[in-house]
């Protein structure tokens, strides 16, 4: 082992997750500027943004927000689940987020395909018609929850990558940092959509 | 560890899994990384530098010299995006700081090492994407830095590449501040209570919390510029149903506080040279420490400064003069320190101190300027002119740029083992000094006088401001190159130094030059201040 230099192992817990945290601070500022600028074009267009909210499914909204709220819960279990050693429990667990959360891609899918089809999509000619907030409103749209929808993505490869090292026994219940922090990320994921839920679907 | 052959091997030295190039490249060993990205920064400043050389010979004479108007456009620009993206906000921080902040607190490495080496991959392929996007797509941006919209929204060249590259560049420094920040928190040596800490970790930590807070309202702009671009997402363009000036605000509130991630270190830097050549603790360490995260917080809320002309209102154009003079008064506070510390001490005038002293000098006048500017009556005057230019290049490269050469001064014979020729070295400094003041002093004068910043081509009576400043520019490119050619050439060839040869005394310069693989044999204890130079024990030797 030591015929090459190599550093010493160094594994903090603590600090990763205070590392963690300070990246879901960034994350949110990522978000808050996209926010910032919802904020600036609501009060600017109060009523066109009233107006074009209607457009969008509510149903399909809130049966979302209902499937990652679930995933955040089973994503939860599935970390004192490691802790507890139970490793089977834990890899199904993991398994229904990754599950809930193609769920919340495919509705995510018909929703903007719905839209498509209408010719609801930046930049066409029918959207450019529209009146001067709505056009923004769904610049927004697009923007926010496609940004939204990668960040969902990513969370999905983190979830995976710990099915396999809970499999391997590398994440136990003596080294949990890897999923306790994929978790975080997946609340965080959960809680901007929680944000943009309202604002988008229920702007009425 | 327990293999001890490995540890008396240098970090320079030993051998890991690979060799040669790759085992620098696939080092996680931070001082071999504040390396990479010290060697990447070199290279890309000798770049930049030559662009700004282009710029000033172009303007030795009114009308065409030798670059049309818009491959100017194309230079300033991507002169710009080097600069400030490439070279200054990673800079100090990437650089020394990776180098020495474990060190100076008593760490083996920062807390995440593999991470570490992450974000210098993620420098690289922004830095190379930045420079890329001067050679493919519809010709070399021309927007400048700043990427106002509506221009950066329309324009034909390939801005899409250089907004790609400033977000991929600012996703490495939020790693590398994320990074320091868990590094401070967590890894400090037994005993090293906050205020036990060294100035120069003292600053890294404020400008890390910039780093972390501030960059992702940039990476978020730059990202709906591109799906302005791409998608047709309208957001900032009028044509498109957005707002222009609220591209600015979202700019500057990234842009101004990164002011400060540039300068931050720079202070901290210059506070670590002054004690060292005046043998004397450092004056006011609680005051410096504290100015470091008052800088930081109110560096935040000042970025409508550079929008007093757009036509924001009266109110927050008075609310944002005024926190411009605020946030002058920590950086006062810091400039009457270190004069204090020099005060009575015993000075050694060494390359490095001479640099400290140049970086006050040049700092205060970029700083004076810079209340000029903050002020809202002169702003109208020279807003937009090269009294702009002349201002924030006494700012970064006064400021930031002589900071970073008195840490290249200072740090070398630990880094290198090496010692550099003093007199050479001093001699650089020399021509540097007066090379820098001609080429910027009269961009002062010539801006007042009403020369637009950012024209290739000039009314005659600016001429003779622009000959001075052109001549300037050769004289500061020799100083340059003398001292890149002393501290290369002596990397290797010069005097063997010593462990301490400043007779510092913090925790870095208590290991071997160059440092072992992990930095200490055992982590140190701490039990006092730091900068407490013992001349009793001087005495008896």
């Amino acid at each position: 082992m030591n015929t090459t230099a190599t550093h010493s192992e160094h594994y903090d817990p603590e600090g990763s997750k205070i590392g963690m945290w300070l990246f879901l601070f960034t994350e949110l500022f990522l978000f808050g500027g996209l926010f910032l600028v919802y904020a600036v074009f609501r009060n600017k267009y109060s009523a066109d943004f009233h107006h074009v909210a209607h457009e969008l499914n509510a149903f399909i909204g809130t049966f979302n927000t209902v499937v990652l709220l679930v995933s955040s819960m089973t994503v939860a279990m599935s970390i004192t689940a490691v802790q507890k050693n139970n490793k089977r429990l834990a890899i199904n667990l993991l398994l229904i987020t990754i599950m809930l959360a193609l769920v919340f891609m495919v509705n995510k899918y018909f929703e903007w395909s719905y839209k498509f089809e209408y010719k609801l999509y930046p930049g066409s000619p029918v959207v450019m018609n529209l009146p001067q907030g709505e056009i923004l409103f769904y610049g927004l749209y697009y923007m926010m929850t496609g940004l939204h929808a990668l960040h969902v993505l990513i969370g999905i490869v983190l979830l995976t990558i710990n099915i396999f090292k809970v499999r391997s026994g590398k994440v136990n219940a003596e080294r949990y940092s890897l999923i306790e922090n994929s978790g975080l990320y997946w609340h965080l994921v959960d809680l901007i959509w929680i944000f943009l839920f309202p604002l988008l679907y229920l702007a009425t | 560890m327990d293999n001890t052959g490995n540890i008396q091997d240098n970090y320079l030295k030993y051998r890991g899994r690979f060799k040669g190039l790759m085992g620098w490249l696939t080092s996680t060993d931070h001082k071999r990384i504040g390396l990479m990205y010290m060697y990447a920064i070199m290279v890309f400043f000798i770049i930049a530098a030559f662009l700004g050389l282009l710029m000033r010979i172009e303007k030795i004479a009114p009308g065409q010299t030798i670059m049309d108007a818009q491959t100017y456009n194309g230079v300033f620009t991507i002169h710009g995006i080097i600069m400030i993206f490439i070279i200054v906000i990673p800079g100090l921080a990437a650089v020394f700081g990776n180098f020495f902040l474990p060190i100076m607190i008593g760490a083996k490495d920062v807390a995440f090492p593999r991470l570490n080496l992450f974000s210098w991959y993620i420098y690289i392929a922004g830095a190379i994407m930045g420079v890329l996007s001067q050679f493919i797509g519809g010709g070399s941006p021309d927007t400048g830095w700043t990427f106002y919209v509506p221009y950066s929204a329309e324009s034909s060249t390939n801005v899409m590449f250089a907004l790609l590259a400033a977000f991929v560049l600012g996703f490495s420094s939020i790693l590398t501040g994320l990074n320091f920040i868990v590094t401070i928190h967590r890894m400090r040596a037994p005993g090293m209570t906050w205020f036990k800490m060294p100035l120069f970790p003292w600053s890294l930590y404020a400008t890390a919390w910039i780093q972390v807070l501030a960059t992702p309202i940039i990476g978020i702009t730059l990202l709906m510029v591109i799906a302005e671009r791409t998608l047709n997402i309208g957001f900032f363009d009028p044509a498109l149903g957005g707002d222009p000036l609220l591209f600015q605000h979202l700019f500057w509130i990234y842009s101004h506080p990164a002011v400060y991630v540039m300068i931050l270190p720079a202070m901290g830097v210059v506070t670590e040279i002054f004690p060292t050549f005046s043998q004397k603790p450092v004056f006011g360490y609680g005051a410096i420490a504290i100015s470091s995260l008052a800088i930081a917080l109110v560096g935040y809320f000042v970025w409508g400064h550079h929008m007093f002309t757009t036509g924001i209102s009266y109110w927050s154009r008075w609310f944002f003069s005024f926190l411009t003079f605020i946030v002058a008064v920590p950086s006062a506070i810091k400039v009457f320190n270190w004069i204090s510390t020099m005060y009575g001490g015993s000075i050694d005038l060494k390359p490095p101190l001479l640099y400290a002293i140049s970086f006050i000098f040049l700092f205060m006048i970029g700083g004076f300027t810079g209340l000029t500017i903050g002020a809202l009556a002169t702003n109208v005057q020279t807003h937009d002119t090269t009294f702009v230019v002349a201002h924030f290049h006494y700012i970064i490269f006064g400021g930031m740029g002589f900071a970073f050469f008195a840490a290249i001064h200072y740090w070398f014979p630990k880094i290198y083992g090496r010692m550099y020729s003093n007199r050479l070295a001093n001699i650089a400094w020399g021509i540097l000094f007066v090379g820098f003041n001609l080429l910027y002093f009269p961009l002062f004068v010539i801006g007042i006088q009403g020369m637009p910043r950012r024209y290739f081509d000039y009314l005659p009576q600016f001429q003779t401001g622009h000959v001075i400043s052109t001549i300037g520019a050769f004289i500061l490119i020799a100083g340059l190159s003398l001292m890149l050619y002393n501290l290369i050439y002596h990397r290797r060839k010069g005097e063997v130094a010593t462990a301490n040869p400043w007779k510092g005394v913090t925790l870095e310069w208590l290991i071997p030059s160059p440092p072992p693989l992990e930095n200490f044999d055992q982590i140190p204890v701490i039990t006092a201040k730091p900068y407490t130079f013992e001349p009793a024990e001087e005495a008896k030797q």
